[in-house]
Parts: C-alpha cells; sequence; structure tokens
C-alpha cells in the first residue's frame, strides 16, 4: 500500500509517501526512527497486521515546516529520512 | 452472526448492523445489511454519543448488545468509542464498503463533512493507496456548508443552484474563513447566487480531486461519504476528475460503517 501523509494548501502539495510494501519486513533496522531530526516517524501497526511506519499525527499538519531544515536550502543534498530507508519506502512530494 | 461497525464523523454517528447468511452452495460467505443508523451528536462526550447511538440502533433492529459479536469503530473519533471491540482506519473501512456495493470499485472518493481522500482498491476491498488532507476543511463538507450559510441556502438548494449555471468563476483562497469573504466579495459585486454555488463547489471538488489524482483514477469510481447527496458537487468532482459515470451508494454517509462491520464480521473466522 502506498500510505500518503500530509496536505496540499494555498503554497503547495506536501506529502510524505511510505510504501507498505517495502517498508514490512524493514531491512533498514527500522532507521528511519533516529534518522529524522525531528522523529516524525512511529511504527505502527496497521489494519491489516503489519508493522509499518507512519508520520505522526501533529507532523502530518506541518510537514513544510518540519521538513525545511532537511531541504537543499538548509543545506542538505539527500533528504536523511530518504537515505537512511535503504528499501525505498520513503518519498517525498516536494 | 451478527456485527456492528461505527463510523464516529465529526459531525454524525452512523451505526449498521451485518448478518452473516447462510447460502447453500454459495463459494463464499455473504453479508446483508440488518440495520442502518445515524444520530447527530447532542452530547460533546463522544463515548456517550456512541453509546446512545448504538443503543438507538440495537432497538430499531430489536437486538441486545449480546446478540453482536464484535463491535468495531472507525472515523475520526474512533478512539473514543469505549465499547468497540477494534477500531480501522477510515481508508480500510471505506474500501471494503466501497467495494461489498460495486465489487468491480478501483477508485473510491471519500468526501465527508471534515474531510476528503481518495484512495486505490484491490478486488478484495484492501486499500492499496490513498491520500487525504490532513490540514483543514477547505476540500469537504463542513466548507460547503459554511459558504451555504453565506448565501443564506441550504446544503441541498446550494446543490441544486451550482446546477443551474454554466459560469467558472475560480475561487482563489483555499481557506474557509478566507474563502467566506470572497464569497461576500462575489455577493457585492452582484454574481448570481446559482454562479457563487457553483464556484465554491467546484473549489471543494479540485481540492478532492487533487487528492484523487495523487492515488492515480483507475476502473469504475465510486463516491462516498455525506457530501455526495449534494448533486452539484458531484457533477463538479466529475468534470474536475475527467470522467463521465461515477457510481454512487443509495446511502453514501453509511458505507464506512458498513465496511467497518464487514471487516469485523471477517475477522471472526
Amino acid at each position: 500500500m502506498i500510505a500518503n501523509y500530509g496536505y496540499k494548501d494555498g503554497s503547495g502539495e506536501y506529502y510524505i509517501s511510505i510504501d507498505t510494501d517495502k517498508c514490512i519486513g524493514c531491512t533498514a533496522d527500522r532507521a528511519c526512527l533516529t534518522a529524522c531530526p525531528k522523529l516524525m516517524f512511529e511504527i505502527i501497526t496497521d489494519d491489516y497486521d503489519d508493522e509499518v511506519a507512519w508520520v505522526k499525527k501533529p507532523n502530518c499538519r506541518t510537514l513544510a515546516y518540519d521538513c525545511a531544515d532537511c531541504k537543499p536550502s538548509a543545506g542538505y543534498t539527500s533528504l536523511p529520512c530518504m537515505t537512511a530507508c535503504t528499501p525505498g519506502a520513503i518519498k517525498h512530494s516536494w | 452472526m451478527i456485527t456492528a461497525g461505527i463510523d464516529m464523523g465529526s459531525r454524525s454517528i452512523k451505526v449498521v448492523l451485518v448478518e452473516e447468511l447462510k447460502v447453500d452452495g454459495a463459494p463464499a460467505l455473504k453479508y446483508g445489511v440488518k440495520k442502518s443508523h445515524i444520530m447527530m451528536p447532542g452530547d460533546l462526550d463522544q463515548d456517550v454519543a456512541a453509546d446512545k447511538a448504538y443503543n438507538e440502533a440495537l432497538a430499531a433492529a430489536g437486538l441486545k448488545k449480546e446478540d453482536v459479536k464484535a463491535v468495531f469503530a472507525t472515523g475520526a473519533g474512533r478512539k473514543q468509542v469505549a465499547f468497540a471491540t477494534e477500531g480501522v482506519t477510515e481508508m480500510t473501512a471505506g474500501a471494503k464498503g466501497a467495494n461489498f456495493m460495486f465489487p468491480m470499485c478501483r477508485t473510491v472518493v471519500d468526501v465527508g463533512a471534515e474531510e476528503g481522500r481518495g484512495m486505490k482498491t484491490d478486488a478484495e476491498g484492501k486499500a492499496v493507496d490513498f491520500a487525504g488532507n490532513e490540514k483543514c476543511a477547505a476540500g469537504a463538507g463542513s466548507f460547503a456548508e459554511a459558504m451555504s450559510r453565506a448565501l443564506q441556502m441550504t446544503l441541498k438548494e446550494f446543490g441544486e443552484a451550482s446546477l443551474k449555471s454554466d459560469k467558472s468563476i475560480p475561487m482563489n483562497a483555499q481557506c474557509t474563513v478566507f474563502a467566506e469573504s470572497e464569497v461576500v466579495s462575489l455577493i457585492h459585486s452582484s454574481t448570481p447566487k446559482n454562479d457563487i454555488a457553483k464556484a465554491v463547489l467546484d473549489a471543494v471538488a479540485s481540492r478532492v480531486c487533487a487528492m484523487v489524482r495523487r492515488v492515480g483514477i483507475e476502473g469504475e469510481v465510486v463516491l462516498i461519504g455525506g457530501m455526495v447527496h449534494n448533486a452539484g458537487f458531484v457533477q463538479s468532482l466529475k468534470t474536475a476528475m475527467g470522467v463521465d459515470t461515477v457510481s454512487l451508494p443509495d446511502m453514501p454517509e453509511y458505507i464506512s460503517a458498513l465496511g467497518c462491520a464487514l471487516i469485523a464480521a471477517e475477522r471472526q473466522h
């Protein structure tokens, strides 16, 4: 399942997509949990009884601001969460 | 076996009781809707309101609590339903319910009072892709309701009025509060009410459509949620998505509760 967490507002579309098929049985030892400086990810058991990562609810409404520190304007060339997720389950829409 | 699904929406509580039917020779289990019930909560305590809605549904169906094998909850307030056996997300419940009503459905658009979302589902009714808007109500029913109030119309009149307009007036405001002032400006510039209604519903549809496009439009498209009662919105959404036909359930606001009750039944096996 592709789970899109985030929102669209007047300034743009801000979604973090998590491919749960790649997330189940994570081979990166859940590195996303610690890679994100804002600790936005957590592991939940979804409706199909699979343990997957999701974006914490409060962060879903403030992604544009929460992720700003890791974007190129802040000096990063690659996003820490996407780099840490070696199975390639995490993507940003912006 | 009877199971219940409770959809604790931000505006209303929907309860659906589902009964497993014994059909000799059928390759799969069959389910039938025993009773559906809706309640606008008059109590701020969601747990109390859910309990009241559930008891009313049981009474209407002539059932007792012990007749129901499992109660699953969904919706924004699902965690407040203390007596629920389990909770499932709106995506999982909506996809399941839509698939039960329309087995060929692959795209589900759910627009309720506070939130709109798009989902892609597989042949078994499992959600395979979803996108919602977790920030504001601009792409949902309460936005349309606030705008209809500004025009001093009921939601039904609002939808019908929009169907009488063929003008496209873009609404720039993304936020309900600012959009209301835009509507007031349109009223002051003597824009006909029909055109304003269409502008508002087109704006809601375009925001919902952005979420649906994120998951992709595929196969039969089913619209669920209370906003589907608004004929003007359905027309605006069809135009925004670029589809000629969409499938509309008779009681679109109950589909998530139905899906929830079906998931509860399946998990008893």
